[in-house]
């Protein structure tokens, strides 16, 4: 099994995780309605837990320890797609972006209970179901809004416009990617957008919005090799302020 | 060294090392404790309800302090090797949740999709004519319901 193609996928999913879910844990106490503030809190709560799942694995394998693996480097060290690191904006971004990736993320962790590494497969079996009331959550708003007024309509179609070009970074080809199938450690990013399509598809066609088409975007790539947007230094800055004034303090 | 004692011994001692969030539950009737193995050192296998459980340190650390008064030495390893489901709730675990004000989850099988999670009888009256009106709530393990029938809101501990 190759280490190196192994590290990198952990590592971007941990990263994925764990910066969505310090964006969701930003709408807590702003939700529009009190049940979105749990919703959001949770699921944050739910992500966070997921990627020291993965930290820890990534332990397992050699890396250093989760906190400091998390909190202490610097934003060209991490391999998140930028989807995850946009700014919240008003909810209905929140909203799109929150269905956008987990739908993919849904769909990934399934795939990844055939994984050939066994810590991860098993780990994903558990996160899957977890993930069942992300996406839940995610298609109950998008059905609703996405067919109410015509200010929410509006809204998501705006949104969902600006966020689609984003989501397609999720699925970044790694240099690993023949590896990781060979060794059927997961299926591959190809497998996995494409899957996708077809659910994003097949959900947005349950409602108002209209789906451009796959062939006018253009993904926008580079996270997974630490090129960020300006708005994830100033992210783990905040994330990471308690940890730094005293990273030897014992919690 | 330990002294002679059986499985069903350590399991029943276990019974006091309840979940902080919902304190009538055992961990072993929440079904987290998958693995005994007795020896110098009680080796005790556990999975946790959610990944991100935060309680989960702290269980770690009452099954050591709880066997340790029996004058038994403890190590806890948590794992995923046996993943948890709410199926794993016994049915004395679930009689206590519904005691505490909780409705116990549904059976796994009846929800493949989650679009019928909106499968719950209200843990005070009975009532059927449920809602759903959040499937987060207070704590990763709650979904949060609405009753119709007594006009008051309830939760539910999630079939996962």
């Amino acid at each position: 099994m190759d280490q190196q193609a192994l590290k990198e996928l952990l590592y971007k999913m941990a990263d994925d995780q764990l910066i969505m879910g310090h964006r969701n844990s930003e709408w807590t106490g702003f939700g529009p309605l009190l049940e979105e503030d749990i919703a959001f809190s949770s699921m944050a709560q739910d992500k966070i837990g997921h990627s020291l799942a993965m930290y820890n694995m990534l332990q397992e394998l050699g890396e250093q320890d989760p906190d400091t693996v998390a909190f202490t480097r610097n934003a060209n060290q991490f391999h998140n797609c930028q989807l995850t690191e946009l700014p919240n904006g008003e909810y209905d971004f929140s909203l799109i972006r929150h269905f956008l990736f987990d739908t993919a993320e849904a769909i990934r962790f399934e795939m990844l209970t055939q994984s050939s590494y066994e810590p991860l497969a098993q780990v994903a079996a558990k996160i899957r179901g977890e993930l069942r009331y992300h996406t839940m959550h995610a298609q109950t708003w998008i059905k609703q809004l996405g067919s109410a007024t015509e200010e929410s309509i509006s809204r998501l179609q705006k949104s969902l416009e600006y966020a689609l070009p984003f989501s397609l970074g999720i699925f970044e080809r790694s240099p690993f990617e023949d590896k990781l199938i060979a060794d059927r450690i997961f299926e591959g990013e190809a497998a996995l957008e494409k899957k996708w399509k077809a659910k994003v598809e097949e959900l947005i066609g349950q409602t108002q919005l209209r789906l451009p088409s796959w062939e006018s975007l253009t993904p926008v790539v580079g996270g997974r090799e630490g090129k960020h947007t300006e708005h994830l230094q100033p992210l783990l800055d905040e994330m990471s302020e308690v940890f730094k004034i005293d990273p030897t303090a014992e919690w | 060294m330990n002294k002679v004692v059986t499985i069903a011994q350590v399991k029943e001692w276990l019974e006091d090392v309840k979940d902080p969030e919902i304190p009538v539950l055992s961990l072993t009737d929440m079904g987290v404790i998958t693995n005994i193995q007795l020896g110098d050192t009680v080796k005790i296998e556990m999975t946790p309800t959610f990944v991100g459980c935060p309680a989960i340190d702290y269980m770690k650390q009452d099954i050591i302090e709880t066997l340790e008064k029996r004058g038994l030495k403890a190590e806890v390893e948590v794992n995923f090797k046996k993943s948890w489901s709410s199926d794993l709730i016994s049915e004395k675990g679930k009689k206590a949740l519904k005691q505490f004000g909780l409705a116990p989850p549904p059976h796994t099988k009846i929800f493949k999709d989650l679009e019928i999670l909106e499968n719950a009888t209200c843990p005070r009256c009975n009532g059927a004519n449920t809602e759903l009106k959040n499937p987060f709530g207070p704590t990763l393990c709650r979904a949060i319901f609405y009753c119709h029938t007594c006009k008051e809101a309830f939760e539910q501990f999630k079939p996962l």
